[in-house]
């Protein structure tokens, strides 16, 4: 169960090596998270973040778990809520392509949505489901800025991660007043392997800072947290860009 | 999606999110509101694999009467006062009654409850379910040491009756609800003459000089409790305002009020406005208001004639008063720390001012002898209890901090106001965990009797 401030006991992790997931597992392990379940393709990354995480104390398993693979989503999480109630659900995997070889390649295009958003629905629905009936429950999905709006440079992520944010704030509203809450976290840039070696957008946050933003908003029950919250001011006006000058931004 | 969960046979879908009175946690449950025992019976036996758990009128601070996912018993619709033995001073009511209601019938009788605490709008369900105390604990013990018997649904749908001395009664007394639902008691009463107390008010400047005149004179008193700022830092941590009584007998009356000695009439304010803006109450306002509540006690006053409500309800005259913290929520935190560890309780109201918990609702206790329910809370030395906005940051580090404090010292924490605290400090702050573990895997395989209390602390 969550206490006052909204740290839970248990943890679903799906993407279990994500570098934001394991930063807010480490931060909430520290408090309160005794059970940690990590679902992700087995590869020594998993079970070295499995490890990472129980050298810290806590109760740790892996889950087989592929986002792609849409058909086995509903039996192999359906288990881990049948071992004992979630309070936190993590929906962290994504990944963000190659926009320049994703263009040319179509199929490779179709990857990055079905991971990031057909994915999500699906992992999103199944647990919601599972969270709705324990009763209590948050469901965080990682968003992010690139879906506020679509942009030149990386528009085949954003559109994946726009979906997606749709999609996670509908499901908020549908489980209002259910006992289960659901809170998207939109970051800007954040340092990390899946970013390496690309340049740095302006207000770039790191794992850490995105966790702390998570605990925070979870002790807050707030429904949407941008990370750094200024992302929030800067998109906002962003958004109202019309296209023509949009469109003639500097790429980053 | 919540339309698709109400397939069972039962048309109405009844559930709703709910949380403690410190309006945190919120989670969703089936709530049931049997008007008979035979009701409440059948409730407890088709409730579900994710059991069930009694509720009052709610104001456990955190998740004792929550469920999440399973069923919560109402049991405010068991409201009738049975029998009232008006010579021995005796009462058989259902669970559900609240002291208010109590107190409206008894006092005209000239009887009242042996056992008060901070507010009336408690059931006796709940209150033998935390066992309570109240300003008379060094005098008189916790709520359940003044039930003669009561009856227990338990389950497997039985109900038995439970006597004082009994390993059940010793469980269920402090029990959280965790060993069944709780039917019916029969209370042994207080007599008085009037419906007024007389009042003894005076301040002391910092906490050793509290807790000197505790010590020193509590035993001339009935009822006593001490509010304390806990924002008031150096030479005056700890400074309070000392507030002791006993009903006023007949004679004591004025004559206009000897017309009607026994009446019963507590004031109402306006309710709290549902949206409070967050952080209303901080440092500075809290700190002012605490600043004011000081000086404006008198130094040194006897004999003051106070009507009861306002000396054992005051919050009472504000509906929904817990709505002040705004939409967050807060935490109420009370601990008891045995004598001989005054120095703990020094140290840690001194962290508490240091760091500035913006509490003005803090009282100050001396406990008497403890008592025979297993998971009762009281113990004879000092408790301390205050309540602090669940947004304040940091605030689950720190009590846990003074959590170690507590249990360093022997004491423990109390769980109708808890809803943060750490599952493996339970066993040592309470001794009889075990029994009550065994007892209740005895009494209840499937875990029947179920709350987000026992869930979060492994009870």
């Amino acid at each position: 169960m969550k206490d006052a401030f909204g740290t839970p006991q248990s943890l679903l992790l799906l993407g279990g090596t994500s570098e934001i997931g394991l930063a807010t597992a480490r931060r909430l392990i520290a408090r309160r998270t005794r059970t940690v379940w990590l679902a992700g393709r087995p590869s020594p990354a998993l079970t070295a973040a499995a490890d990472s995480l129980r050298a810290l104390g806590a109760d740790v398993r892996t889950v087989p778990f592929d986002a792609l693979d849409t058909e086995s989503h509903e039996e192999r999480l359906g288990k881990i809520f049948t071992q004992g109630d979630i309070d936190l659900v993590l929906l962290a995997f994504g990944i963000l392509g190659d926009q320049a070889r994703d263009e040319a390649d179509p199929l490779a295009a179709v990857r990055v949505a079905q991971t990031n958003y057909t994915g999500a629905v699906s992992a999103g629905l199944v647990c919601a489901r599972a969270l709705q009936s324990q009763g209590h429950g948050s469901l965080v999905v990682l968003s992010s800025v690139a879906g506020e709006r679509a942009r030149r440079a990386n528009f085949i992520y954003g559109s994946s991660k726009a979906g997606l944010d749709a999609f996670a704030q509908g499901l908020g509203d549908a489980l209002h007043g259910t006992g289960v809450h659901v809170m998207v976290v939109r970051p800007g840039f954040v340092r990390s392997k899946m970013t390496a070696g690309l340049a740095e957008a302006p207000l770039a946050t790191t794992p850490e800072t995105v966790a702390r933003a998570i605990e925070l908003g979870l002790r807050r029950r707030s429904e949407t947290v941008w990370v750094p919250g200024a992302l929030r001011v800067v998109m906002s006006a962003l958004r109202h860009v019309p296209r023509p000058v949009f469109r003639r931004l500097p790429v980053r | 999606m919540a339309a698709e969960t109400t397939t069972d046979t039962e048309a109405p879908d009844m559930s709703e999110p709910l949380t403690g009175w410190g309006r945190t946690a919120p989670t969703l449950a089936r709530v049931l509101r049997p008007r008979s025992y035979e009701e409440a019976s059948d409730a407890v036996r088709a409730c579900g694999a994710r059991g069930s758990i009694a509720r009052g009128l709610g104001r456990a601070y955190g998740d004792a009467a929550q469920n999440a996912g399973g069923s919560v018993l109402d049991m405010t619709g068991l409201d009738r006062v049975r029998t009232i033995d008006a010579t021995a001073g005796l009462v058989v009511c259902d669970a559900g009654v609240s002291l208010h209601r109590l107190m409206e019938v008894l006092l005209p009788l000239g009887w009242f409850v042996p056992v008060s605490p901070g507010t009336r709008y408690v059931t006796v369900g709940g209150a033998i379910g935390a066992d309570i105390h109240g300003k008379n604990h060094h005098v008189s013990g916790s709520f359940a040491r003044h039930v003669t018997s009561l009856e227990l649904l338990t389950a497997d749908g039985e109900i038995r009756t439970v006597v004082p001395g009994t390993d059940l009664f010793d469980a269920t007394a402090g029990g959280m609800g965790l060993t069944g639902v709780i039917l019916s008691a029969t209370l042994r009463l207080l007599p008085v003459e009037t419906s007024l107390m007389t009042v003894d008010t005076e301040r002391a400047g910092d906490l050793d000089d509290l807790m000197a005149r505790l010590t020193a004179t509590d035993h001339r008193y009935r009822y006593s409790v001490a509010w304390i700022d806990l924002l008031a830092r150096g030479a005056a941590t700890g400074r309070s305002v000392l507030t002791r009584g006993d009903h006023a007998p007949y004679d004591a009356l004025p004559r206009r009020a000897r017309r009607a000695p026994l009446a019963f009439r507590p004031g109402r304010l306006p309710a709290a406005p549902a949206l409070v803006p967050e952080g209303l109450l901080g440092r500075t306002t809290v700190g002012l208001f605490n600043d004011v509540w000081y000086r404006r006690a008198p130094r040194r006053r006897t004999g003051e004639l106070q009507r009861l409500s306002a000396f054992f309800h005051p919050l009472d005259g504000v509906p929904h008063w817990n709505r002040i913290y705004g939409r967050g929520g807060f935490v109420q935190y009370q601990f008891v720390v045995g004598h001989g560890h005054e120095e703990t309780l020094r140290r840690i109201v001194q962290r508490i001012a240091r760091r500035g918990c913006p509490s003005f609702l803090a009282v100050l206790k001396r406990f008497g002898e403890g008592d025979p329910g297993w998971l009762s809370f009281p113990m004879p030395g000092w408790t301390l209890a205050l309540d602090i906005p669940a947004r304040l940051s940091g605030l689950g580090a720190f009590l846990d901090e003074l959590d170690e404090e507590v249990v360093d010292a022997g004491g423990r924490v109390y769980l109708a106001k808890d809803s943060r605290l750490r599952p493996d400090l339970l066993d040592a702050m309470y001794p009889r965990l075990a029994d009550f573990r065994a007892l209740r895997a005895a009494l209840d395989p499937r875990s029947v009797f179920t709350s987000d209390l026992s869930r979060r602390l492994a009870l």
